[in-house]
């Protein structure tokens, strides 16, 4: 009896987890390989991964969001991707904007240079401040949770995004000036 | 790049969230459903004579655990499907409309 009502708290948990971070996993998952189809693959596997080990994450969560550790399994998934593979993005990230954009076509349009310059810059970051960027700009994550995903402490995790930033914003203007 | 430029919108501009498609959903049902599969067949494989081993007794309680929580979960897939399958609302717009921006730039960036 206490099983049952156990196992129904933990379907109703993990379908909300599903419903409200498949996006999420998806965008991090497409930001990271560059193409849709390994993107998919990525998202599936770390869902897949998530359920099996999704009693013992909520337990020692003590209540905090589940979101960072659904990250960090995309993270690590992702990483098993390339050094298993000897794989690297097919595409760049510019791809990535261009069909995901929820812009106008006129938008694109008008502001595609531009993104691309950030885009192109972001490319060029080494990978944790990329991974930062990504976490902070496309999953709207806050330091706190960013932390938690990349393991690193709150203090350095805010570090890492100023650094990233400000060498995104270098590179730019470098470019701009050439 | 203006001098003004402001790094946090432009970078909120440029890494937009990316929407998966239908078919995702699809093949997580597939593969929830393996999973539950696996599980039961962990219960039919397990035999009554095991029982008197106290050693044997976690791994099927894990899979009646695993297997029950795929079907519940598989639910709300499902459920969350047939509410996507609206024609022209949804996802299903959404992707269309991404489509249809997609190739639009791609037919100007191509001039």
């Amino acid at each position: 009896m206490h099983q049952d009502a156990n196992k129904r708290r933990l379907d109703s948990e993990f379908t909300e987890l599903y419903r409200s971070h498949l996006r999420d996993v998806y965008s991090y998952s497409y930001y990271r390989v560059g193409n849709h189809h390994d993107a998919e693959d990525l998202t599936e596997q770390t869902f897949l991964q998530a359920y099996r080990h999704f009693e013992r994450a909520q337990r020692e969560s003590h209540g905090r969001p589940l979101r960072p550790w659904l990250i960090r399994i995309a993270h690590n998934l992702a990483a098993n991707y390339y050094r298993d593979r000897s794989r690297r993005p097919q595409t760049q990230l510019e791809d990535a904007a261009v069909v995901s954009a929820p812009h106008s076509t006129a938008e694109l349009a008008e502001g595609r240079q531009e993104l691309r310059e950030v885009l192109d810059g972001v490319s060029q970051l080494p990978e944790d401040r990329r991974e930062a960027l990504i976490m902070r700009f496309a999953l709207g994550m806050d330091n706190r949770e960013i932390a938690r995903a990349i393991d690193r402490s709150e203090g350095a995790t805010k570090v890492l995004i100023h650094r990233a930033i400000k060498q995104l914003e270098q590179g730019l203007k470098e470019s701009e000036d050439e | 790049m203006s001098e003004a430029m402001d790094m946090d919108a432009l970078l909120r501009s440029a890494l937009v969230p990316v929407e998966p498609s239908e078919g995702l959903s699809d093949r997580l049902e597939r593969g929830l459903s393996e999973l539950t599969d696996a599980a039961a067949g962990e219960l039919a494989d397990w035999e009554l004579g095991a029982m008197r081993d106290p050693r044997n007794w976690g791994r099927p309680a894990a899979a009646m655990v695993v297997g029950g929580a795929a079907a519940g979960a598989l639910v709300l897939v499902r459920a969350r499907q047939r509410q996507r399958r609206r024609p022209e609302r949804g996802l299903a717009a959404l992707g269309k409309g991404l489509a249809e921006a997609a190739h639009d730039l791609g037919r100007r960036l191509g001039r």
